[in-house]
């Protein structure tokens, strides 16, 4: 590799050497705390590609970053901050609980409509705030942030009331046939709990790429993006896109909640706090420059690193903290490609006057 | 600056490359030790899966663990636990033991419970303990505490300490397991001093200190001088209010729950603590399984007989000698069974 | 010549982007004392060259040369201590601190731990008075007008000691008045011994102020000439490479039919002011209607008014007869109204889209570009590849970004647009603002083909040059009224100047206050 690579705007070599940096600098600190890094990142490897369980694991990890990725992505590129997928997550959870438990369907029927009404209240959520930014010109961000809490406790009194499982701290159990659970899947997998969101969440990339890039809306939505003056001159309705832009990225994160309950744990469980795989949603997406290959990719560091962390805790004994700053250092340097040239400036300096 | 950072930066990376590389060979540091003092002729390994709170919980996990260390340390047995952070990364942390041969794999509280019944069914050779919960599958060992004993004690000192016959009760959410820390707790007022009053908050969670801490607030203003809690994180609110007011000359208790809480919050706002014996009931059913007794598909319950609850033995600090003598009388009759408390 | 002369020395800078040379081997001179003006067209290269001067960017070749002094300047900082003070079009100042807290930024004197403001605002009122700024050194930036925030920067440069200070363009913001205001200071400023560089491409205040000039076309030096033996017509020949017209070649109207018509309208803005008082005119087919007024006299909202930007409170517009007040902006550009905004950047195009998603900012929803909500990307790019033909738009492709081109380009880009809508009535605000004079001249063309073709234009600028070799009729806004109605035929500067200060009336029907 030429080292004149790095220094290439598009260069493919910044993040692999990002990637590197980080799990040198993970190695470091690992040491200094008296743990072994080999063992310790090797045990990650084997965690993440060890059994095809694991990868299936993997995989359903990936899936709801992949999504909350998207559903900020989407609402950065109309020059919005979502924040507010957690709760976005939250009224898909319920929407797709209320109709896995209370509605008799027959089987895949049931769960098409659980994740429609799921994917619909998420949707209804993110365009709740997207109105309320359009038409009362209330910033996104403080409503999108409460609508958060009000989601969790909203969920948690129609749960109590309507749906809690006796003597426990979760609502009761989806009907079978509600299940989205792609069973000879996972049996492949060694019971890894791999569900149709696999397949959703690769539509998600495709639809995001294709309603961006060749559609009406999408372009109207990167105008309002980048200009929403310009986008006024031109004629659009502004206030509708960004209404439209804010019901997709509820989508996105309803259908999150709906896979959740309908693929992986069956119920809700009565938490105190949002599952912040929302906040995690703009690391991806952030680190993925809101384009849906760059959502995808570092979606899928992400998942690997946090599932994978698990197999350094337990093959090397790494503790919790230890883990998540070395996955903090990765994610550091690879969102912060400059850090990488600038380290290796004096080398490609000195290669420059040797030629 | 930037100066220093260009020389010392790559520097610093090499040598920790260098570091890495020697890293490989000064070998492991996990929780187990080299077994030096192993007595048992099979050397078990035993995992345990925290709930979504961490190792140094205070509470339960801290508890478990301390039980696990403890049988490392004498009998050499290889420990190990993992820490959820996601209610989704559950499953995987218990099947991570059960993959990797473990002979027994501990979960720590209830939450764990569906997730254990699932595994535990794919994998019936496989061994599981939990904590607080009453599920019955043949390869699990379930353990239960009578609360209701344990707060039936701490109710009579709080029956005869307090000064304004009004006393307060914060819980976490209503459950079955916290339901019967209330009714036990009322019954030990009511045995004791009919005329108390228990006023009775149900916070709704289980980690927000400062709704615990409003919870309190409440409480003393209507008048209560002493609030027992079994809440959790929550409870800790009620400790700091407790301390806000003692600070402003008021006289006003807080009971502790799980562990002996004065230790945490000082002797100055805790009056006693219920404490409940995790890490004896983890120990000894650990053993029970290297003996080869061990009971699965059994509810084990432990209460003031088996010595799974208890008031701190701190407690005569600041409780007085003749109220711990009338204690003393009342654990003799619920351990001969002369009194039945009743959990709700 | 003696060296010691030279205050700064070019020699042979060459700096290359992908696909362009931007400055190919130039070379030039600034003396002391003078004001050395830099002539080129919009892309010539010249803002490239004082990036490189400033520190911003670095020569591929070429060395640079302060007081005789081989120098390196790697960044703005080098280039401040080397004594090089640069006044940027664009300011960069920090609206709700006050002028001394701007002036210091970065290089803020400390009293032990504490930020010495006092002696700071002392310094600045000296350099205030030293070069007859006036300027109060506590003042917030948001409460003093654009002029003077431009005094602001020149003080922060020679507060930092700046012996060179770099113009960019700094007229371009400017009302007539504040522009003279501004030519003295500089006056001023050599004498003080200072030397100026002045990037513009108005010839009339290359003429007015400086000594020599230095022309550059295509990243090349043309020339360099001593300002005094020359004159605008030469200088302008040099810049565009060919002869030009400044009278603008037109014929005759013949105006028709009303095409549009405004009645009495009234815009009150948040604070309850007139800002639109009871304003009527009409505009007919095959016209060119000139509004004439400084800044700020109710221009924007009359435009936003018109093309539906802006709610009107009362009164009524008419396109053909038919009301169009308070439509939506896509309405009434669909019902045939094309509107080339004030502010290209902020209104005009989306600068990070290409040049063909700019195209069809207005277009994109015909049935011709989007089908069944798809965009037909083949259609979108042969429009865009037409219409870079047609208006001649100099581009390296139709997926450049906008945001990366000239101005004049990027004008050509709406005027383009805003032309193949075939609309009836055109409203141009501003369309040469920024501009170079062959720029200019492309843009008056293709304003008077569309009066020729029988369509209605409104023409709204600040500059009373173009307003009166382009308009057919003027009408003179002042307060939000109308102030008086012209023709260039009947009228001059002066006499128009008078009337947008308020002071003149002749023939308008409006009454003043």
């Amino acid at each position: 590799m030429k080292l004149n690579e790095i220094f290439k705007r598009e260069s493919l070599f910044v993040p692999i050497i990002a990637i590197v940096l980080g799990l040198v600098l993970g190695a470091l600190v690992m040491y200094v705390g008296g743990y072994d890094p080999i063992l310790a990142y090797h045990s990650m490897i084997t965690q993440i590609f060890g059994s095809t369980f694991d990868i299936g694991e993997t995989i359903r990890t990936i899936v709801p970053l992949v999504m909350c990725g998207l559903a900020v992505a989407i609402s950065f590129r109309a020059g919005m901050f979502n924040i507010g997928v957690d709760g976005q997550i939250i009224m898909g959870s319920l929407g797709a609980l209320i109709v896995g438990t209370q509605i008799d369907l027959p089987p895949f029927l049931h769960g098409l409509v659980a994740i429609l009404v799921g994917a619909l209240f998420g949707g209804l959520w993110g365009a709740l705030v997207g109105y309320l930014k359009a038409s009362k010109g209330i910033s996104e961000v403080v409503t999108s942030i409460m609508l958060n809490f009000i989601a969790l406790y909203f969920s948690q009194l129609v749960i109590n009331q309507f749906m809690l499982q006796e003597g426990t701290q979760r609502s009761q159990m989806i009907k079978d046939s509600a299940s989205i659970q792609m069973s000879w899947l996972s049996n492949f997998a060694g019971g890894a709990r791999i569900h149709w969101g696999f397949i959703i969440a690769i539509l998600a990339v495709i639809f995001y790429q294709v309603y961006l890039n060749k559609t009406k809306w999408g372009y109207e939505l990167r105008a309002v993006g980048h200009n929403p003056h310009a986008a006024n001159y031109a004629g659009m309705n502004v206030s509708r896109v960004i209404v439209r832009t804010m019901f997709i990225s509820g989508v996105f994160g309803g259908l999150v909640g709906a896979f959740d309950v309908l693929g992986v744990f069956k119920y809700v469980a009565i938490s105190s706090t949002t599952s912040g795989l929302g906040f995690d949603g703009i690391a991806v997406s952030l680190l993925g420059g809101n384009t849906a290959i760059g959502v995808l990719l570092s979606g899928m560091l992400i998942g690997a690193l946090t599932y994978g962390s698990q197999g350094m805790s337990f093959g090397a004994g790494v503790p919790g903290e230890i883990i998540r700053m070395v996955i903090g250092f990765i994610i550091f340097f690879v969102a912060a490609p400059g850090i990488v040239r600038l380290l290796f400036r004096p080398f490609h300096k000195k290669t420059k006057k040797e030629s | 600056m930037r100066k220093i950072m260009k020389t010392v930066l790559p520097m610093v990376l090499t040598l920790s490359l260098v570091l890495t590389a020697c890293g490989g060979k000064t070998g492991t540091n996990t929780g187990a030790a080299d077994g030096d003092t192993a007595t048992s002729d099979k050397k078990l390994k035993i995992g345990m899966v925290t709930d979504l709170g961490s190792i140094n919980d205070k509470s339960f996990n801290q508890s478990a663990w301390e039980a696990l260390q403890k049988l490392n340390v004498d009998h050499g047995y290889d420990v190990k636990y993992l820490e959820p952070k996601s209610d989704s990364e559950v499953m995987p942390n218990l099947l991570q033991f059960v993959k990797g041969n473990y002979d027994l794999t501990w979960a720590t509280a209830f939450t764990l419970a569906d997730a254990v019944t699932q595994l535990a069914g794919e994998y019936p050779n496989a061994k599981f303990g939990i904590v607080d919960s009453d599920i019955v599958v043949p390869n699990v060992a379930a353990i239960n505490f009578k609360e209701q004993e344990g707060a039936f004690l701490v109710g009579v000192i709080a029956g005869l300490t307090t000064k304004t016959d009004k006393i307060g009760f914060i819980g976490g959410m209503k459950i079955p397991v916290i339901k019967r820390f209330e009714a036990g707790f009322r019954e030990g007022i009511k045995a004791v001093n009919p005329n108390a009053k228990l006023i009775v908050n149900y916070a709704g969670v289980f980690n927000r200190v400062d709704v615990g801490k409003s919870a309190a607030a409440t409480i003393y203003n209507e008048g209560a001088d002493i609030i027992f809690h079994a809440a959790g994180l929550t409870g800790n609110g009620a400790f700091n209010e407790a301390k806000e007011r003692k600070a402003i000359g008021e006289n006003v208790w807080v009971i502790g729950v799980d562990k002996d809480q004065s230790l945490t919050f000082g002797d100055d706002v805790t009056l006693t603590s219920m404490i409940k014996k995790v890490d004896e009931a983890v120990y000894q059913i650990s053993q029970d399984l290297a003996e080869g007794n061990f009971p699965g598909g059994k509810v084990t319950t432990m209460g003031l007989k088996e010595n799974g609850v208890d008031i701190a033995s701190t407690s005569s600090k600041n409780v007085a000698p003749e109220v711990l003598k009338t204690v003393e009388e009342y654990r003799q009759k619920i351990i001969n069974g002369d009194i039945v408390v009743p959990t709700e | 010549m003696n060296k010691a002369d030279i205050a700064l020395e070019l020699k042979g800078i060459t700096k290359r982007f992908p696909g362009i040379v931007a400055n190919d081997s130039i070379s030039f001179q600034l003396k002391r004392g003078e004001i050395h003006a830099l002539l080129g067209e919009n892309g010539a290269g010249k803002s490239t060259l004082m990036n490189i001067v400033f520190g911003l960017y670095q020569p591929e070749e070429g060395e640079i040369h302060i007081n005789g002094v081989k120098a390196m300047i790697d960044s703005p900082n080098k280039a401040i201590e080397l004594g090089i003070g640069m006044v940027h079009q664009h300011f960069k100042l920090v609206e709700p601190f006050t002028v001394t807290e701007n002036i210091i930024l970065g290089s803020e004197p400390k009293r032990g731990m504490r930020i010495d403001i006092k002696g700071a605002s002392k310094k600045v009122k000296e350099l205030s008075e030293q070069y007859g700024f006036d300027i109060d050194p506590m003042a917030t930036i948001d409460s003093i007008s654009v002029g003077m925030q431009q005094r602001v920067e020149i003080i922060k440069t020679l507060y930092r000691g700046a012996d060179i200070l770099i113009f960019d363009e700094p007229t371009a913001v400017l009302t007539p008045q504040e522009i003279i205001e501004l030519l003295e200071i500089m006056k001023r400023l050599v004498a003080e011994g200072k030397s100026i560089i002045l990037i513009t491409h108005k010839l009339k205040e290359i003429m007015e102020i400086a000594d020599t000039c230095t022309i550059i076309r295509r990243g090349k030096v043309i020339e360099s000439v001593t300002v005094k033996d020359t004159n605008p017509q030469e200088l302008a020949e040099k810049m565009v490479g060919k002869a030009v017209n400044f009278k603008t070649e037109k014929q005759p109207a013949h105006p028709t039919e009303v095409l549009l018509e405004a009645k009495d309208l009234v815009v009150v803005d948040r604070n309850g002011k007139h800002v639109l008082n009871h304003i009527s005119f009409s505009l007919h087919a095959g016209e060119i209607v000139g509004i004439a007024g400084v800044d700020g006299n109710g221009q924007t909202e009359l435009i936003e008014s018109l093309t539906g930007m802006q709610s009107v409170n009362s009164g009524d517009i008419l396109l053909k007869g038919k009301s169009i007040v308070n439509h939506t902006p896509r309405n009434i550009s669909e019902s045939g109204v094309s509107h080339i905004p004030q502010d290209r950047h902020k209104h005009g195009l989306v600068l990070d889209f290409s040049v063909s998603e700019n195209t069809i900012l207005q277009t994109y929803h015909h049935p011709e570009i989007t089908k069944r909500g798809f965009i037909n990307v083949n259609a979108r790019d042969d429009m865009a590849t037409r219409l870079v033909k047609e208006f001649d738009i100099r581009t390296p492709g139709i997926d450049t970004r906008v945001g990366s081109m000239s101005g004049g380009n990027q004008q050509k880009i709406i005027i383009a647009r805003e032309i193949d809508k075939d609309p009836q009535v055109m409203i141009a605000a501003q369309p040469t603002r920024g501009l170079d004079v062959g720029a200019i001249e492309f843009v008056h063309q293709q304003l008077i083909a569309q009066r020729d073709q029988g369509k209605a234009v409104l023409l709204v600028s600040f500059e009373l040059e173009e307003i009166l070799n382009v308009a057919d009729r003027i009408l003179v806004l002042f307060d939000g009224q109308i102030v008086g109605e012209t023709t260039p035929e009947t009228t001059n500067e002066q006499e128009l100047g008078l009337m947008m200060a308020g002071k003149y009336e002749r023939g308008g029907s409006s009454e003043t206050k």
